[in-house]
């Protein structure tokens, strides 16, 4: 009887907070998304030539758990087969936080847009269940040839044309 | 040191190949952590722990790396890979490798 309450009581925990975790997160995922939508990802290996630009390597990890909810639900699933919901919303949430993350060291490099992303997914045994763990890279072009009010002649001359 | 996953720097040359660089990091969290995120197993959630871990071994493994090439006189590491996995319970290893290259300006 005792084992069973704690059963059920496990279950709710996973239930009720698995799911205000993963509606919070998915809230402030597309919040970023929208932020982060003027540095484009790209998966293409060939960097444009037309301008300069300066290369840097960036990444982001995240490692999300499953909760009790979901692990019991999954192997449950797993008896009669079939689309295994809960863990494919989990490891979206992983992939996409990742990206975001790599996103914001590029834009704190003042980069334009990052160049060949990959992913790399693995498992890490934390506990009964499990957690995944996401690793997204690619390299970030940072232009160089940005206008530098200070150093170009031409706008100060202006400047002092101006008034005069 | 210059570290890119693509091959090609535009109004860069590759003067000299240098062949492959690589670093490797393996860390774990001390057991209370591993406990910690047990219980946050149920619960469900990001570990945060285990994040800065692997944010730890990614930068351990890439310096590795950087040091390695550094010292076969490269002044840049194209066309790096990560590789992830798991040794054991709590563990993570994080594996990073590229070409080192002379690159000169065009």
């Amino acid at each position: 009887m005792n084992n069973l309450l704690l059963f059920l009581g496990l279950l709710f925990c996973g239930w009720f907070f698995g799911r205000r975790a993963e509606q919070r997160h998915y809230k402030s995922i597309i919040e970023r998304e929208l932020e982060f939508n003027a540095l484009p990802a790209i998966a293409s290996r060939f960097p444009p030539t037309d301008t300069a630009y300066e290369q840097q390597l960036v990444a982001g990890s995240t490692v999300v758990s499953s909760d009790y909810f979901k692990s019991i639900t999954a192997a449950m699933i797993n008896i009669f087969g079939g689309e295994v919901k809960p863990f494919e919303a989990l490891i979206d949430r992983a992939r996409r936080e990742s990206i975001l993350r790599m996103k914001a060291e590029a834009k704190s490099a003042g980069a334009d847009m990052v160049f060949n992303i990959k992913m790399e997914t693995s498992q890490i045994a934390a506990g009964r269940t499990g957690a995944i763990e996401v690793l997204a890279y690619g390299t970030a072009l940072i232009p160089t040839n940005v206008v530098d009010i200070a150093s170009a002649p031409n706008v100060t001359d202006m400047n002092v044309a101006t008034p005069a | 040191m210059l570290l890119s996953n693509l091959e090609i720097l535009p109004g860069k040359r590759v003067e000299k190949h240098l062949g492959l660089v690589q670093g490797s990091s393996v860390r774990s969290k001390h057991a209370g952590r591993d406990f910690l995120s047990g219980i946050k197993n149920i619960f469900g959630g990001e570990l945060t722990a285990y994040t800065e871990l692997l944010h730890d071994s990614r930068e351990q493994a890439t310096q590795r790396m950087t040091e390695q090439a550094k010292s076969i006189g490269a002044n840049a590491v194209l066309n790096i890979r990560f590789s992830t996995s798991s040794i054991a319970a709590g563990a993570a290893e994080i594996y990073v490798y590229g070409t080192a290259v002379a690159l000169v300006d065009e």
